[in-house]
């Protein structure tokens, strides 16, 4: 086994647990933090595949900007361990748990068999530079990048519109 | 990191976005099952860069081969800007919700109207 497997599987292994944590626990505030954790390791997984840009991205964008907003929403709507929302049927979480256990099964019996010849990268080491991912996204990808920018100012202009409706 | 094989990428994509799948539908809090669905655009996320960094797509024709290691980095960047877009309009409804019926659990919230 080598450094670099060993590393990964490590990292996986903080990925996985953290990712239980977040369905595990009933305090919402450990979900929120065991997601933290979750990306951040993701984060640290992307800048080991060369990936520059989007690995600072990964940290900078979810555990940034969308766990803040998680975090506020939970602070502001006070929502503590009072408030055990489980599913509360054993019958159904079985039922979901052998669903998604199903789901793995047939996904990776899929994947596994064509993609293991597949160990080497054929990407070159530059192809996650900033510079190299402004010059694609700003010249085959500048539409995409403008409409997601509409997007996102539909998106401010309808949160704050539902935000502050009266009545 | 170089010498780790691409099925272990996908598998590590699978069993998180099987785990958010299982969130989704045993958790009854609505920004869990938020949470749940940011782990499910992660693992997918973590699929597209994976397969944009070992794979050849089948798709050289149309796209230029010289596209191939980048379009996966292309849809991983439209896909966090549309995460950012949507947790923004889900907890702005959550918070409307909340303020006008004072609970949030998701399976007594069945009409459209407050």
């Amino acid at each position: 086994m080598s450094q670099n497997l060993v590393l990964f599987v490590a990292l996986a292994v903080v990925v996985v647990v953290s990712a239980v944590g977040v369905i595990a626990t009933r305090h919402v505030m450990r979900s929120a933090l065991s997601l933290v954790v979750n990306f951040f390791t993701l984060g640290i997984l992307y800048l080991g595949m060369n990936l520059h840009l989007i690995g600072i991205g990964q940290i900078l964008v979810y555990t940034g900007l969308i766990m803040m907003l998680f975090l506020f929403c939970i602070l502001l709507l006070n929502l503590g361990a009072p408030q055990m929302l489980y599913e509360r049927s054993p019958i159904k979480v079985w039922a979901a748990v052998l669903v998604s256990g199903a789901l793995i099964v047939i996904v990776l019996s899929q994947v596994f068999l064509p993609m293991t010849g597949a160990i080497e990268t054929t990407a070159p080491d530059d192809y996650g530079r900033v510079r190299t991912v402004g010059n694609w996204l700003f010249n085959k990808w500048v539409y995409g990048f403008e409409i997601s920018s509409v997007l996102l100012l539909v998106g401010i202009v309808g949160s704050i519109l539902v935000a502050k409706r009266r009545g | 990191m170089e010498g780790i094989p691409l099925a272990a990428y996908l598998s590590l994509g699978a069993v998180m976005f099987a785990i958010g799948a299982l969130g989704v539908v045993i958790r009854r809090n609505p920004i869990v099952i938020f949470m749940c669905i940011e782990l499910m655009l992660n693992a997918a996320n973590l699929t597209f860069l994976a397969f944009a960094r070992y794979h050849e797509t089948p798709l050289s024709r149309i796209i230029d081969p010289n596209d191939t290691y980048m379009t996966g980095q292309m849809a991983v960047i439209f896909v966090m800007a549309v995460a950012a877009a949507e947790v923004a309009i889900g907890l702005g409804i959550i918070m409307a919700i909340f303020r006008s019926r004072e609970e949030i659990d998701v399976d007594k919230l069945n009409l459209l109207r407050g």
